[in-house]
């Protein structure tokens, strides 16, 4: 046993603070803030009138409660908007960049240097509200893809941005949408021209620092007619005492024939034992698929206090296929509510939905999908797959699928189960000498097998080491 | 090697095991009979080490170490092997890799190099020689969807890879028909070696035909009331447990 409780005492691994200087913003959330955002991002007119509109439309809207999610209400008020480290001057070269933040993303493991490169990774790490040091640019230029900071898409390729930003989640599709829509700071932007199939996997990873900043980032990924882009997130953040908001929106266009790959590895601060502090991240993903188009998402979420977020596909185009691969964790005082919206629009189109939730400790964990079939729907198929796993007495696991089908030439699958790790399991896996925690680890991988398949596959060793982590403590 | 020595033991506050006292020795078979609620099984999880239950007496020392304070892990390294009454399931995970990594694990403890998946299915097939069985069961989930011959023929098959120096078989006739029954019985005996030894938990006499014991006790209402030799289990075939349940306890045997 004592194993276990040296286990349970251990840190969460990536809990420090970064001693920079932050430029940050006065908190509160009005059209001055924004427009003083805008003007610190040195946006063209367009960006400033979208965000304007977004506000207007946000102070209307009535913050939603139906998630089976508990929280201390938010201040908006009180949340600091922006945050940026003070650059010294213009950054050309990896040289350039101040040597504490390069030593940040050292100690998150993500070397900004030739080694990511011969992986074949290009890296646009994001610190807080500015993104630094995007990389590999050249490889990409050759190819012809745009793979930048959001803020700097909007300067230099405004007419991409003007033509799809939106066009996948409006601004007042939600209420964290149309509060990112006008207070987001970065994120990152992706376009591949036709034909082309992305020579990278494209990376990103994010940290939240300042205390009080909600982290809101923007990202647009576009596929042109025919083209592929894989694409990973991964986020990491710091021990905090009061939660942090972090409301993003990812927007994926892909257009006739083409195929994006989004996978998220999210390991924030989940909260102390007690379920105090952590990261609130609440979400929207939503990709467009065209005709004989493709997206998509793979996610393994393990950390956040709270976790609200439904990636979805609208396959709006003939033939299109939209797939969802998730493995979410809960542990200690953990609540997740997630899911995906598939739509499905045109004639014969599919979709697939493979989610894993796994509570432990006195956590919740809520899968919420719906798979909608419209009337011009024709021939569409949809295989649904809820696992839940609990480990312990005192975790719950919920599932809430909603089938809406207009379309009787539908085909439609669905499963579920639910399975407990007990100490049986446990005891059989010891007694033929693994450790509980080796044991633990080795049941909850054989359950999320089928989605660390769709992974890249050097983020899927990543998200099973954070597998075990994350359940640290959940045994005995 | 193993001695175990007044081992009261308890589950949810009722005492189940009353005072224990067994010596089995290198290259023994014993068999531990008796009827429903004696505490036969009680005593097999007693010294695997499940949690549940509680030791509130007694000791038990294996291969010169105090069992009763090892982990269940620690036990199964000192090659301590429980072939269990009702092996439970593990999705998604095969047997070949459950296998693995419980040998790797054990390696690794022992201060031994660990296996490659080659290397390992080289040792794998040479086991499945010695007993005479294929690799069928190997690219199956552990357990899942296993009749209940297959599981208790998987955990021989674990037996014969983990090479352990005390195997506890917990009922593992029960359920099996007799052709099950002979080929369980038949592999257990293919691996008796004379630095190894078995505890035979059974109910029914009929797997002593296959499974030749040295010595048989009788565990009734938490002790061993009678120790014999193999021809205990004849008599108690024909006879059946009520002529012993009432006997005391100084009947308890410890063997040479």
């Amino acid at each position: 046993m004592t194993s276990i409780e040296t286990q349970v005492n251990q840190p969460y691994k990536y809990g420090w603070v970064t001693d920079i200087d932050a430029d940050t913003v006065p908190a509160g959330l009005n059209e001055d803030v924004i427009r003083m955002i805008s003007e610190k991002k040195g946006e063209p007119e367009f960006m400033l009138d979208w965000r304007l509109k977004a506000f207007r439309h946000w102070s209307t809207m009535v913050e939603p409660t139906w998630a089976n999610v508990k929280y201390e209400p938010i201040d908006y008020q009180s949340i600091a908007y922006y945050s940026a480290p003070k650059p010294k001057k213009q950054l050309t070269s990896l040289d350039e960049v101040d040597p504490a933040l390069l030593e940040t993303f050292e100690k998150l493991g993500i070397p900004i240097s030739e080694r990511k490169r011969l992986a074949g990774v290009a890296v646009d790490a994001v610190f807080d509200s500015v993104s630094v040091a995007t990389t590999f640019r050249e490889e990409l230029d050759k190819h012809g893809v745009i793979f930048c900071p959001f803020s700097e898409a909007v300067r230099e390729h405004p007419e991409i941005v003007k033509k799809y930003l939106g066009t996948v989640v409006p601004t007042n599709d939600n209420f964290f949408a149309a509060l990112n829509s006008a207070v987001f700071t970065d994120g990152s932007f992706c376009y591949v021209p036709k034909g082309v199939r992305c020579p990278l996997e494209l990376s990103t990873y994010f940290r939240i620092n300042s205390a009080g900043t909600g982290q809101f980032e923007r990202t647009l990924i576009i596929a042109e007619e025919g083209a592929y882009v894989s694409y990973l997130e991964g986020c990491s953040a710091p021990m905090r005492d009061e939660n942090q908001l972090h409301a993003a929106v990812v927007e994926l266009v892909a257009l006739d024939n083409a195929q994006i790959k989004y996978s998220t590895v999210q390991n924030w601060y989940p909260g102390d034992k007690e379920g105090k502090g952590g990261i609130y991240n609440f979400v929207t993903k939503r990709g467009k698929a065209l005709k004989n188009a493709k997206i998509s998402w793979t996610q393994v979420e393990t950390g956040s206090a709270i976790t609200w977020k439904y990636p979805s596909c609208i396959l709006q185009g003939d033939n299109s296929i939209g797939e969802f691969y998730s493995v979410a964790v809960t542990n200690n005082r953990q609540q997740a509510d997630t899911g995906t919206k598939m739509i499905h629009l045109g004639k014969n189109t599919r979709s697939t939905i493979v989610s894993k939730g796994i509570s432990a400790g006195r956590s919740q964990n809520t899968y919420r999908g719906q798979v909608k079939v419209m009337k011009g729907a024709e021939n569409a198929r949809n295989y649904s797959q809820c696992d839940s796993m609990l480990i312990g007495d005192q975790c719950g696991a919920h599932t809430f699928p909603y089938i809406d089908v207009r379309n009787s030439t539908t085909t439609m699958e669905h499963e579920a189960s639910t399975s407990k790790v007990g100490e049986d399991q446990i005891f059989y896996c010891q007694q033929r000498g693994l450790s509980a925690e080796d044991a633990v680890s080795m049941i909850v991988n054989g359950f999320c097998k089928e989605v660390f398949r769709e992974l890249p596959m050097e983020f899927a060793v990543e998200a099973q080491k954070l597998l075990g982590i994350s359940l640290e403590g959940s045994v005995g | 090697m193993i001695e175990i020595s007044n081992l009261h033991a308890s589950v949810e506050g009722a005492e189940i095991l009353k005072g224990i006292n067994l010596r089995v020795n290198a290259g023994q078979v014993h068999a531990i009979m008796g009827p429903n609620g004696s505490g036969k099984s009680t005593l097999a999880q007693v010294l695997a080490g499940h949690p549940a239950y509680d030791v509130t007496e007694g000791s038990v020392t294996f291969e010169g170490q105090d069992l009763l304070d090892m982990s269940p892990e620690d036990r199964a390294v000192g090659g301590l092997f429980m072939a269990f009454q009702y092996p439970v399931a593990i999705r998604g995970i095969t047997n070949a890799y459950f296998l693995r990594s419980a040998v790797n694990s054990l390696r690794k403890s022992r201060g031994e190099e660990e296996l490659d998946t080659l290397d390992f299915l080289d040792v794998l097939d040479e086991k499945l020689r010695v007993i005479g069985w294929d690799d069928s069961l190997m690219n199956r989930p552990v357990n899942e969807g296993f009749s209940g011959g297959e599981k208790k023929r998987n955990e021989i098959l674990q037996l014969a890879v983990l090479e352990p120096k005390l195997a506890i078989l917990d009922e593992t006739d029960s359920g099996l028909d007799i052709d099950a029954l002979k080929i369980v019985a038949d592999a257990v005996n293919k691996l008796r070696t004379p630095d190894n030894a078995t505890i035979v938990v059974t109910h029914y006499q009929r797997l002593l035909n296959y499974i030749q014991p040295d010595f048989v006790h009788v565990l009734a209402g938490g002790r061993i009331v009678k120790s014999g030799g193999k021809e205990l289990a004849l008599e108690l075939e024909e006879k059946g447990y009520d002529w012993l349940t009432g006997e005391p306890a100084e009947a308890a045997g410890v063997s040479q």
